[in-house]
């Protein structure tokens, strides 16, 4: 008997879709995605009053969360910091029998100006996009979630004029499909700097 | 007075039988009207000697269309399309013309004869192609936007044309005809202010009188509209408006010049005025019947001997003209860069020859330019390529677009930039924001009030807005609800609000409605009678002066924000039960007057309920950055220091 698929939720947090040419075509793909339930929070929530029971029902409903932004300020953009301070309540996500995440998979769908070579000790940016993220790496580890590493595209603001768009996307629809069927290598992603580096060695056939 | 009740209801009846019936053939109203006039005419013989008359009546309703021509020529508009119009129009009549008269020549027609028919086949049916258009949803494509410039412009040319036509009388037709004249002997003469004048006082007086249309159309015709419009008197406002075309058309007689192009004046005088679509739905109708009179009269007039000693050249005519006129525009449209079906779409839909053919044609035997039996022939080759255009757009829908539809699925993606237009009823405060708000954000509005001190007010601060009682079905259609995305129903009296949304959502379920509800009752009403989206006036004002009243007394802002949220959540929940108690009494007691005992019991049941949930209230208010518990900590360094 086949195993069962796995249900995916993409939490997208974008203010300023109109001038989107990452996020929202990547958004788009996931839409398009039969195992995938996207979720736009600026749409839903534009004046950010966020219905806490909906959102941790989502959450119980699914059994991976990505949570997919343009990098602001190294960190996620305002609504999706407020999700996380409302969602994740103590006895809910954490604490007292605060175990309704457990087991589920987490990772980070990210788009950043900077090149990769700015995110080193040796760039301007001093820190490696894993070191950035880690504020939501250990909200991963306190809440029981496997973290994975991130789903980057690097220099966004010229990935259009190189083309590079369409390769990135190709790769989310991948990734999406290993992880619908659980043919991702769980223990690789885990340790890897970056999931799309070796994207192709992680999936198993 | 017995023949004539007679008569004119055989007229109405052959129309009220044919017109639906050709419509829903799909071959448009204007055929409609000429199978009504070769049935009750030259077929059954019901009619005969009267036609003529009545055509000449019959007549002043292309002088009220060619007015509300002018009425939809907005300058600006005019002045944005300038390219398309001049380059694209021009160069189809022109080309056309030419190409034509060349055939005419060839044939061996005078070349005055040849031209003046070059000029009558330019032209193609306005009628049936918008029609045709807005039924098969083809009025947004490119070929439908270019096809539009190209009638718009072939509109306006008629004014030209008929300016030009009498030049080219024939003098032996003319000398035929005072010869006739002459033996009729005193024929009564006609009413003329110019005859006998030298040619520099005809040329002042000419020059006077478009003036008084001018400058009065721009000047007085304001006053005079708004003293009626104050009275109040739906009736009166119609008597007007057709004073007002009557009137120019009689003093345009009066000086000689045609009354058509007086009218068209005062049209475009009058297309930038408040009133607009209160006088075209007032002309329209009288327009819409004189026109189907005119065209009946044209059928009845067909003579069954010329059509079936002619039959050969009629279809090789009618062939050729609408081969001509179809590889004109295929060309232009190459010229253009009208790409793929478009360019086919262009080309084929405008290939007939219009009304205003019919029109010309007459004009054309009145002013002995083209002898009346080859108008007769050319009348039936007119017919006879508007009858074949229904086919053109089968050919196209079937044969053409299947080709195409693959290799535009790309193109069409990216079309969705087109919002539709917003028609906003009733200005007051409450639309005047809604209205600044939409046209800050570049979506078109067209706005409608019934109090004219409000309009003008508007007007003042350039707010494109129109005089007409939202609620009568006619202003809505000439104010293009139709092709409205969407309609704001903001007006004063909430009866007729609702009686609005019920029409609206009836006749036109496309379109969205976003009212305004004066209170909870009115709400439900409109919810009831099928608003999309509704917003009772002073709730979300109310609930913000609440909230400042909090912050007022002392409560943190960001809490008395949530308590706000809060409170409309809460409302949200109990809505639709409330709604359903509401439909549930007012369907008991339809007909009861008390109304305001029953929202006052919905209120008081309100209020019960957000005293009975006040501890959820408060625990959601409380719940969201609810800290851990004191302590919590505890528990973590535990599991810490035994995983360790």
């Amino acid at each position: 008997m086949p195993e069962e698929k796995k249900k995916i939720l993409v939490l997208f947090a974008h203010p300023a879709q109109e001038r989107s040419e990452i996020n929202k075509p990547l958004f788009t793909e996931c839409q398009q995605h039969g195992d995938v339930t996207c979720i736009d929070l600026y749409h839903e929530y534009p004046t950010f009053h966020i219905d806490i029971d909906k959102e941790q029902q989502r959450l119980v409903d699914h059994d991976v969360v990505i949570f997919m932004f343009p990098l602001y300020w190294y960190s996620t953009p305002a609504i999706l910091k407020q999700w996380q301070d409302l969602v994740l309540e103590y006895g809910f996500a954490y604490g007292t029998n605060g175990t309704a995440l457990k087991g589920k998979t987490f990772l980070c769908a990210i788009s950043a100006g900077g090149s990769e070579d700015a995110y080193q000790e040796a760039g301007y940016n001093h820190f490696s996009i894993r070191e950035l993220l880690q504020p939501l790496e250990q909200t991963a580890s306190l809440t029981g979630m496997e973290y994975l590493a991130p789903f980057v595209l690097f220099g966004s603001r010229s990935a259009v004029e190189e083309n590079r768009v369409h390769e990135h996307i190709n790769q989310m629809h991948q990734l999406l499909n290993a992880l619908a069927n659980n043919k991702l290598d769980l223990a690789q992603a885990k340790s890897l700097p970056l999931l799309n580096k070796n994207l192709a060695t992680l999936i198993q056939a | 007075m017995t023949a004539y009740f007679i008569q004119a209801f055989i007229y109405l009846c052959a129309a009220v039988i044919a017109v639906p019936l050709a419509k829903r053939l799909g071959l448009g109203s204007v055929l409609g009207y000429l199978i009504a006039g070769v049935i009750i005419g030259p077929v059954i013989g019901l009619v005969g000697s009267e036609t003529n008359t009545l055509q000449h009546f019959a007549e002043f309703g292309v002088v009220m269309m060619l007015f509300l021509v002018g009425l939809e020529l907005e300058p600006r508009m005019l002045w944005d399309m300038r390219n398309k119009l001049i380059g694209l129009g021009g160069l189809q009549i022109g080309l056309t013309t030419l190409v034509i008269t060349a055939g005419g020549l060839y044939f061996g027609l005078v070349w005055s004869v040849a031209l003046t028919v070059g000029l009558i086949f330019a032209l193609s049916s306005t009628a049936i192609v918008l029609q045709t258009f807005s039924e098969k949803d083809l009025s947004k494509t490119e070929g439908g936007k270019n096809a539009f410039s190209v009638l718009l412009f072939q509109d306006i040319a008629v004014i030209p044309m008929l300016a030009l036509i009498p030049l080219l009388a024939l003098p032996e037709l003319i000398e035929k005809a005072q010869s006739i004249a002459g033996q009729a002997a005193e024929h009564h003469e006609e009413l003329s202010l110019v005859a006998g004048l030298p040619g520099w006082a005809y040329g002042i007086v000419l020059l006077l009188s478009i003036a008084i249309v001018v400058v009065g159309g721009h000047y007085l015709s304001r006053p005079l509209f708004r003293y009626v419009a104050n009275s109040g008197l739906r009736e009166i406002f119609t008597a007007t408006a057709l004073m007002l075309v009557i009137g120019i058309a009689a003093l345009m007689s009066l000086v000689g010049l045609s009354p058509a192009l007086g009218t068209f004046l005062a049209g475009v005088v009058l297309a930038n005025s408040e009133f607009r679509h209160e006088l075209e739905s007032n002309i329209e109708p009288f327009k819409g019947l004189l026109l189907g009179l005119f065209f009946i009269t044209v059928g009845a007039g067909i003579d069954f001997n010329v059509l079936a000693s002619n039959i050969g050249p009629v279809l090789g005519l009618t062939a050729g003209v609408m081969l001509i006129k179809a590889l004109v525009l295929f060309a232009l449209a190459f010229i253009f860069k009208i790409k793929n079906s478009d360019r086919w779409l262009f080309a084929l839909s405008l290939a007939q020859a219009g009304e205003f053919g019919f029109v010309l044609l007459s004009y054309t035997v009145q002013n002995h330019v083209i002898p009346s039996d080859l108008a007769q022939m050319l009348s039936l080759v007119v017919a006879l390529s508007m009858f074949l255009t229904p086919g053109l757009f089968i050919f196209f829908d079937k044969v053409i677009l299947p080709k195409y539809e693959h290799s535009e699925n790309d193109r069409e993606a990216d079309e969705i930039t087109e919002k539709g237009t917003v028609i906003i009823a009733g200005i007051g405060r409450f639309g005047q924001l809604v209205n600044r708000f939409l046209r800050a954000n570049k979506i078109d509005t067209v706005v409608l009030d019934h109090q004219i001190s409000q309009v003008e007010n508007l007007k003042k601060i350039n707010v494109k807005s129109f005089y007409g009682d939202a609620t009568r079905p006619d202003l809505l259609h000439t104010a293009g609800i139709e092709n409205a995305a969407m309609i704001v129903i903001a007006i004063d009296n909430n009866e007729r609000a609702v009686e609005l949304t019920k029409y609206v959502k009836h006749t036109y379920p496309k379109v969205k409605i976003f009212a305004r509800a004066f209170d909870r009752g009115h709400h439900f009403e409109l919810k009831h009678a099928g608003a999309d989206f509704i917003i009772s006036e002073t709730y979300h004002s109310a609930l913000e002066l609440g909230k400042e009243a909090l912050i007022s007394l002392g409560v943190h802002p960001f809490k008395a924000e949530q308590k706000k949220a809060t409170l409309r959540e809460l409302e949200l929940c109990y809505k639709d039960s409330l709604y359903e108690m509401w439909k549930a009494n007012s369907e008991d007691s339809k007909y009861s007057t008390h109304f305001r005992d029953l929202f006052i019991e919905l209120e008081t049941a309100i209020a019960k309920a957000m005293k009975s949930e006040r501890f959820d209230e408060q625990a959601k208010v409380e719940r969201g950055w609810t800290p851990p518990p004191k302590g919590y900590e505890k528990q973590f360094s535990d599991s810490d220091e035994g995983a360790s």
